[in-house]
């Protein structure tokens, strides 16, 4: 390849020779990442901006508004949990809403999910990490069937899930019967959202988070410079790294400090659901924007018939998305199983899945296909989570509850359309 | 793989690329293409020209495999080949941009560039060595109308797209690349672009067939013209050999003088 002229080219600064790409005048400065970012906003694509005003506006919100409760290590380490199984949620639809479609079953195939994980814990007996498998499998197994149906058949998802809707609430209530609520006692899964690490290890893992972070984040910086590609500035890239620390240190402090409210009880670590969560958001991160799968995600909901000439199996890709919504439904299930304790017949039906499209909107993933990433919902879900923790606390009527966050959800789908329109004649 | 090897433009006597010899087409009843020969040679520009419906798409599709021909031989490179769907004929290096450029709007230029033939390390994609190469291939191309390679395709103008969806065509080793109708939705400037790219890709020894309605670009790019009148080939001769006024009369009615059908050829 010609990486010699290259590099040569670029080490001479933004002007390169003729033997490099001609009209390539890519600009790696700080000034020219700025400008970028500010035309795409300008496109349109605003990208974790609202989330990011969110979590900021509605923090200081319900802080003036409930100054003793909200800001404190024992609501924030609630926040989170409550958090999780709808980040978790978020994180499957943003695979299938990537592709321009939507999984209205997503909520309450968690709930089967969840029923299959406490009868086999409870009725079969069997160990946890047997039932775990079992629950997800049932997940991958749903989200195959209804990824088929979408993919293969060529019914539109919003009819299919529309229907599992309603059929997979009738499988849990079986499942678990009528009236009925299973108890789930197995220490291991109620630990996820019940116990704490302990607080040198959540520090061990909040250092080995931001160092690894930082060496891939200079690794590709240094590769890309060297190698004479298009790259970030290195105060961008620092700048990231920066805040990515501040963030990861700041909330294992004060998750670290003793929150219990008696004296007697020590309280302190970040919850076992919270890494969970970074574990699956680096990974679904990876699948999404480092491999082949992950881009055909992005061709197929960008345009599925250049997909399709390129030779990307759509229907392959379209029903992978589906299992893999499903099977994180399923965790998200087990997340929900464990702060509850108990699965109830109507798990995962009701607000949940409105929660959960809801947070993946707000973190920026479009409904309309192409854009998304799994931080998205992890953004959003927080969104969500603080508007739900924040309302509990001012001890608003059911009613407002349901109004306020279905008034949220609508006005992230606004913005979204809003910007998809202004990007459409921002081109020509 | 990399870009296309550099050869020096070649002369109208070598072999040709693509050789089409009696190929007919049916749609059930309706006959689309008749006893079609055609040659296209590398390094050439041939303009395949004539009126709606007078069977170029089918023609092209027919070429890229996704319409099969229902008989007559095809040779690639004098070697008689079946092209029965898009993957046997991309495996020839035969290419097609279509009119609608089929490029995903929400990813950057080198990622559509791969689309689909991603180049990975493991199971992790070699993100340089993709923008190296896409790099390359618009370098060898000559192409100074785009910003950056990591410029999202939603970003770009019309005639910028075509200049990405033909230089993909060109990073596959491609021999044959047909454009259907590259400059239709082109302003004056934009079309003088993807002009220029077209002769530049015949001039890296790409056998080109450039589909279009225009005469002006015709007369500007083309080396041959290809007439199709009615499924048929009404003539398939030098640039230098017809005027414009010619190539309407065959465009129109098959015949131009003594170039054309025979007038019992278009009886049935």
């Amino acid at each position: 390849m010609s990486s010699n002229t290259l590099t040569a080219a670029e080490a001479s600064g933004p002007h390169k020779p003729a033997a490099g790409f001609e009209g390539d005048r890519q600009d790696n400065t700080v000034g020219g990442a700025v400008r970028g970012y500010l035309n795409k906003l300008r496109a349109g694509d605003l990208g974790a901006l609202p989330a990011v005003l969110g979590i900021v506006v509605l923090g200081i919100l319900f802080t003036v508004l409930r100054p003793g409760t909200f800001l404190t290590p024992l609501n924030l380490s609630n926040l989170l949990v409550q958090a999780t199984p709808i980040i978790v949620l978020a994180m499957g639809l943003v695979f299938v809403l990537l592709l321009g479609e939507i999984d209205l079953s997503a909520g309450v195939v968690s709930g089967v999910c969840s029923a299959v994980l406490a009868q086999l814990l409870v009725q079969a007996g069997v160990a946890w990490p047997i039932a775990v498998l079992g629950a997800i499998a049932a997940g991958a197994i749903i989200g195959g069937f209804t990824g088929s149906l979408v993919g293969i058949v060529g019914i539109p998802s919003f009819v299919v899930t529309l229907a599992l809707f309603l059929g997979f609430q009738g499988v849990t209530l079986r499942l678990i019967g009528q009236g009925g609520t299973v108890p789930v006692r197995e220490p291991v899964i109620r630990a996820l959202a019940n116990e704490n690490l302990p607080v040198t290890l959540g520090w061990i893992l909040a250092v080995l988070v931001v160092v690894a972070y930082a060496g891939v984040e200079f690794w590709r910086w240094r590769s890309q410079r060297t190698r004479g590609l298009a790259h970030q500035p290195l105060a961008l890239v620092v700048l990231r790294i920066v805040v990515i620390a501040a963030v990861v240190f700041t909330v294992t402090a004060i998750l670290s400090v003793d929150r219990a409210l008696a004296a007697a009880i020590d309280l302190a670590g970040i919850p076992y659901a919270v890494p969970l969560v970074v574990f699956l958001l680096l990974v679904l991160t990876f699948v999404l924007s480092r491999t082949s799968f992950g881009r055909h995600v992005y061709a197929v909901g960008g345009n599925a018939e250049a997909a399709r000439r390129a030779g990307i199996n759509v229907t392959r890709i379209r029903v992978l998305a589906f299992v893999i919504s499903s099977s994180l439904a399923a965790i998200s299930g087990i997340l929900a199983t464990s702060r509850l304790s108990s699965v109830t017949p109507d798990a995962g039906a009701g607000n949940t899945l409105l929660y959960a499209v809801g947070a993946a909107v707000i973190g920026g993933t479009s409904l309309f296909g192409g854009r998304g990433r799994a931080r998205d919902a992890v953004l959003g879900g927080l969104v969500i989570a603080i508007i739900a923790n924040g309302l509990g606390l001012l001890g608003v009527a059911a009613y407002l509850n349901f109004i306020i966050t279905g008034g949220v959800l609508l006005l992230a789908a606004s913005v979204d359309a809003l910007a998809r329109r202004r990007a459409a004649t921002a081109r020509r | 793989m990399s870009a296309p090897e550099q050869t020096p433009p070649t002369s109208t006597l070598e072999r040709p690329t693509l050789s089409l010899r009696g190929v007919n087409k049916s749609f059930g009843a309706v006959q689309v293409l008749h006893d079609v020969h055609l040659d296209v040679y590398p390094g050439t520009v041939t303009a395949l020209v004539g009126d709606n419906g007078a069977g170029k798409s089918t023609l092209i599709k027919a070429i890229a495999g996704i319409h099969p021909v229902d008989s007559g031989t095809v040779e690639f490179e004098g070697e008689p080949v079946q092209l029965n769907g898009p993957r046997d004929a991309a495996r020839l290096g035969i290419e097609v941009v279509y009119q609608d450029l089929a490029l995903a709007d929400n990813l950057d230029v080198v990622q559509n560039m791969f689309l689909g033939r991603e180049r990975t390390r493991g199971v992790v994609l070699d993100e340089a060595s993709m923008e190296e190469a896409a790099r390359d291939t618009l370098t060898k191309l000559s192409v100074r109308t785009l910003k950056s390679v990591r410029q999202l395709v939603s970003s770009l103008s019309g005639g910028q797209r075509q200049t990405v969806a033909i230089a993909k065509a060109v990073l596959w080793e491609s021999k044959l690349v047909i454009l259907d109708e590259p400059t239709a939705a082109l302003g004056v400037a934009q079309t003088r672009q993807v002009l220029d790219l077209v002769r530049r890709l015949a001039d890296t020894g790409h056998a080109v067939v450039f589909i279009t309605h225009n005469m002006v670009d015709v007369f500007e790019v083309a080396d041959r013209v290809a007439a199709l009148y009615l499924g048929r080939v009404a003539a398939d001769v030098a640039i230098s050999d017809v005027d414009r006024t010619q190539v309407i009369e065959l465009i129109t009615s098959g015949r131009s003088g003594e170039l054309g059908l025979a007038p019992d050829a278009l009886e049935d």
